[in-house]
C-alpha cells in the first residue's frame, strides 16, 4: 500500500500544525478561497502520494535552483518531501547505477501513474549523443519515461520552448519536449521562464498532486493562473508608461525616479509571466523593480529575438540587420526619391509633348 | 458599359450646373467615397500615433498622476483603429451590394489574360515607353492589383495583428483575445513578433500611400480621365470624349 502525502510528510518530521498551514498557504497561492484549505488537507491525507520522476536533459539546473528556493520554507520542505524520494539526479541521495535503477523501479511500480517532470531538453543531432545520461542518450530515457508516465511537466523555457541551447543555429538540435519526435501523446503542462518563479513551480506541482489534474491551461499549454497576463499588465511602473515618463538611458534622472523602462527595451508588454505579481525571492523584488527591463525569458525563442534591449526584433536579410523603423524609413525615403524622379521625368515628357504639339 | 446610371439628385443637379463637354460616368457611389476619406484619415491617425507608440516622445516631467500623454496616444490609436475596422466592414458590405466599381479592388480579375496584358501596358505607360494610357471608367489593372494587395490585404493584416495586440490588453476571455490573440500570437511565434510585423506593416502602408497619392495626382494631370475630383464627386470625366472603352 502506498503512503498518502500526509504520511510521507509526517515521516519527514513535518508537524500537523505545519501541514495545515501549508494547506492554507497553497490554497492562497493557487488563488482559491480559504474553504479550499480543508479540501487540500483532506486530499493529502487520503490520497496516495503520486510519485514524480524529475529528469534532466540539456539544462543549467536553474529550474531546480529556483524550485528549492521557494519563498516559504514550509512549502519547499513539504513539496521536496513529496517528490524528492523518487528520482531527481541533482538532489537525490542515490548515484550511478543505483540512481538509474530508481527510474526502472518507478516505471515498473507505478506504470501509467507517475508524473514526469522534465528540466532541460534533449538534443536530437547525432542520435542524441550530445546529452548522455547513464551511458544512453537522454532522448531515449525521456521517451521511455514518457511512454509510462501519466502526464509531463515541462519545467522552464528549455523544456517548454528550447531556450539557449536551441538558439540559432542550434548545432545540437536541442528540441523542446512537446516537439520530440515519437514522444508519447501525454498531457504536457509548460511552466516557462529562465528559471520559472519558485512559487509558481511549487503551486503548479501542488495543484497537480492534490487535485490529480492539471490546472486550466491556455492554448499553448501554460497554466492560466500564472501565465494569462503580461508583466506589463500588472507592472507597478505602468502609471509612468501611461503618463509618458520613460527612462531614456540607464543612468538618467528618469531611471533614478523609477520611470517606465519601455524606451530602454522593456519586453514586459510582450511577456507572459507572473513576475510583476508574485515577484522573486519571496516577493522581495523582480527585475523591473531593480531598474532593469524585462527581457522576456518566459517567451518562445527569446534568445533569437534580437537584443535584450530592443522591444522589437531586428530584421535580417540581404546581409543587413536593422530595426523596423530603419528599414521602413529607408524604404519610404527610397519610394519618395523614386516618386520625385518619376515626377521629374513625367514633367519633362509632358513638356516635350507640348512642345511637339505646338 | 458596367457603369451605373442611377444618380443621386444632388449630384445630378451639380452636374447639370456645370455641364461637361466630355462624357461622364458615375463611378464611385457615395458610401465608397465616404469610406475612402474616412479610411485615409484613420490611417493617417493610426500611422502618426502608431509611430509614437513605437518611439515615444521625450518624457513628460512632474507627477505621473498629472499626465496621461502616452495613454492618450494609445487611446487615439485605438479609436482610429475601431473607425478603420467598422469602415472596412461596411466597405466589404458595399462591395457586395454596391455597383461593380465598389467591388473592383476586392476582386481583381487575375484569371483573365486581358487583365495581365493591360496591366503590362499600364506598366509600360509608367515606364514612359507606351505613348498613351488606356482609358478606364474604374481603376486601371495595375492600380486594381496594387490596391487589392496593399489596401485590402494590407489593411486586413493591420486589423488582424492590431486586434491581436489589443486582445493582449483586454485579456483572456475578451472577444479580441479569443478571436484574435489566441491564434495570431502563436502563429507569429510570440507577442514581440506580432509587434514587429504590425510595425513593419505601417511602413508598407506608408510606402504605398506615397505611391498612391503620387499616381493619383499624376494620372489626374497626364492621363485621359479625372482621378482626384472623381473621389469627391463620384463622376469620372474623360478629356478626349467617349466613356472608357477599356473599362474592366
Ligand atoms: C493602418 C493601420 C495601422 C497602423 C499603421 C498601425 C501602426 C501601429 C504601430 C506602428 C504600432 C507600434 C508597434 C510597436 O512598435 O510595438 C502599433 C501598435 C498597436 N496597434 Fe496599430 N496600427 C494600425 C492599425 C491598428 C488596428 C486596426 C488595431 C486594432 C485595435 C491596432 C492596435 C494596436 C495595438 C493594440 C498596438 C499596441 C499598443 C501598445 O503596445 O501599447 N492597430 N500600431
Ligand atoms: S517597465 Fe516595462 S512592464 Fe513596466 S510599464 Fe514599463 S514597459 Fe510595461
Ligand atoms: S521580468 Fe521578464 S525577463 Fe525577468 S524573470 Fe520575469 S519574465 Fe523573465
Amino acid at each position: 500500500m502506498t503512503e498518502t502525502f500526509y504520511e510521507v510528510m509526517r515521516r519527514q518530521g513535518i508537524t500537523r500544525r505545519s501541514f495545515l498551514k501549508f494547506c492554507s498557504l497553497t490554497a492562497a497561492a493557487l488563488g482559491l478561497g480559504p474553504s479550499f484549505a480543508p479540501k487540500i488537507a483532506e486530499a493529502m491525507e487520503t490520497k496516495p502520494r503520486i510519485p514524480v520522476l524529475w529528469l534532466h536533459g540539456l539544462e543549467c539546473t536553474c529550474c531546480s535552483e529556483s524550485f528549492i528556493r521557494s519563498a516559504h520554507p514550509l512549502a519547499k520542505d513539504v513539496i521536496l518531501s513529496m517528490i524528492s524520494l523518487d528520482y531527481d539526479d541533482t538532489i537525490m541521495a542515490a548515484a550511478g547505477h543505483q540512481a538509474e535503477a530508481i527510474i526502472e523501479e518507478t516505471v515498473q511500480k507505478y506504470d501509467g501513474n507517475f508524473l514526469l517532470a522534465v528540466e532541460g531538453n534533449p538534443p536530437l543531432n547525432e542520435d542524441g549523443m550530445y546529452c548522455i545520461i547513464g551511458g544512453k542518450p537522454f532522448v531515449e530515457q525521456l521517451r521511455y519515461a514518457a511512454d509510462h508516465c501519466k502526464a509531463i511537466i515541462s519545467w522552464g523555457s528549455c523544456a517548454s520552448w528550447g531556450c539557449v541551447q536551441a538558439a540559432r543555429p542550434n548545432p545540437t538540435r536541442a528540441t523542446p519536449v512537446h516537439k520530440v519526435p515519437g514522444i508519447a501523446d501525454k498531457p504536457i503542462i509548460k511552466v516557462p521562464g529562465c528559471p520559472p518563479i519558485a512559487e509558481v513551480m511549487t503551486a503548479v506541482i501542488t495543484y497537480i498532486l492534490t487535485f490529480e489534474r492539471f490546472p486550466e491551461l491556455d492554448r499553448q499549454g501554460r497554466p492560466k493562473m500564472f501565465y494569462s497576463q503580461r508583466i506589463h499588465d500588472k507592472c507597478y511602473r505602468r502609471p509612468h508608461f501611461d503618463a509618458g515618463q520613460f527612462v531614456e538611458s540607464f543612468d538618467d534622472e528618469g531611471a533614478r525616479k523609477g520611470y517606465c523602462l519601455y524606451k530602454v527595451g522593456c519586453k514586459g508588454p510582450t511577456t507572459y509571466n507572473a513576475c510583476s505579481t508574485v515577484r522573486w525571492n519571496g516577493g522581495l523584488s523582480f527585475p523591473i523593480q531593480s531598474g532593469h527591463p524585462c527581457f522576456g525569458c518566459s517567451e518562445d525563442g527569446f534568445w533569437d529575438k534580437g537584443s535584450f534591449y530592443d522591444r522589437l526584433t531586428d530584421v535580417h536579410g540581404f546581409g543587413i540587420e536593422a530595426n523596423a523603423d530603419k528599414i521602413g524609413g529607408t524604404a519610404a525615403a527610397a519610394v519618395g526619391v523614386a516618386v520625385a524622379a518619376h515626377a521629374g521625368a513625367s514633367a519633362v515628357k509632358r513638356a516635350r509633348q507640348k512642345g511637339g504639339d505646338n | 458599359m458596367n457603369a451605373e446610371t442611377s444618380i443621386e439628385p444632388s449630384v445630378a443637379a451639380a452636374a447639370a450646373h456645370a455641364p461637361h463637354k466630355e462624357e461622364a460616368v458615375y463611378v464611385y457611389q457615395a458610401p465608397v467615397r465616404l469610406w475612402h476619406w474616412v479610411n485615409a484619415f484613420s490611417i493617417l491617425a493610426l500611422c502618426l500615433t502608431g509611430y509614437f507608440i513605437g518611439s515615444p516622445p521625450p518624457s513628460v516631467t512632474g507627477e505621473a498622476s498629472n499626465s496621461f500623454l502616452f495613454g492618450w496616444i494609445r487611446a487615439v490609436h485605438f479609436v482610429a483603429a475601431y473607425i478603420l475596422i467598422v469602415g472596412f466592414a461596411l466597405r466589404v458590405y458595399c462591395a457586395i451590394v454596391g455597383n461593380s466599381h465598389a467591388r473592383q479592388i476586392f476582386l481583381p480579375p487575375v484569371w483573365r489574360g486581358r487583365f495581365w496584358k493591360e496591366l503590362l501596358h499600364e506598366v509600360l505607360w509608367y515606364a514612359m515607353i507606351a505613348k498613351q494610357p488606356l482609358k478606364y471608367a474604374g481603376h486601371n489593372p495595375l492600380a486594381t492589383l496594387v490596391m487589392h494587395v496593399m489596401f485590402v490585404w494590407g489593411i486586413l493584416f493591420m486589423i488582424v495583428t492590431g486586434l491581436a495586440l489589443y486582445g493582449e490588453g483586454t485579456g483572456m476571455g475578451s472577444w479580441q483575445f479569443d478571436l484574435f490573440s489566441s491564434w495570431v500570437i502563436p502563429l507569429f511565434g510570440q507577442s514581440q513578433d506580432v509587434h514587429t510585423w504590425h510595425h513593419l506593416g505601417m511602413w508598407v502602408l506608408i510606402c504605398f500611400a506615397v505611391v498612391h497619392i503620387y499616381a493619383a495626382v499624376r494620372e489626374d494631370i497626364m492621363s485621359r480621365q479625372s482621378i482626384i475630383s472623381s473621389m469627391f464627386s463620384g463622376w469620372r470625366t474623360f478629356r478626349d470624349g467617349g466613356p472608357g472603352d477599356n473599362g474592366l
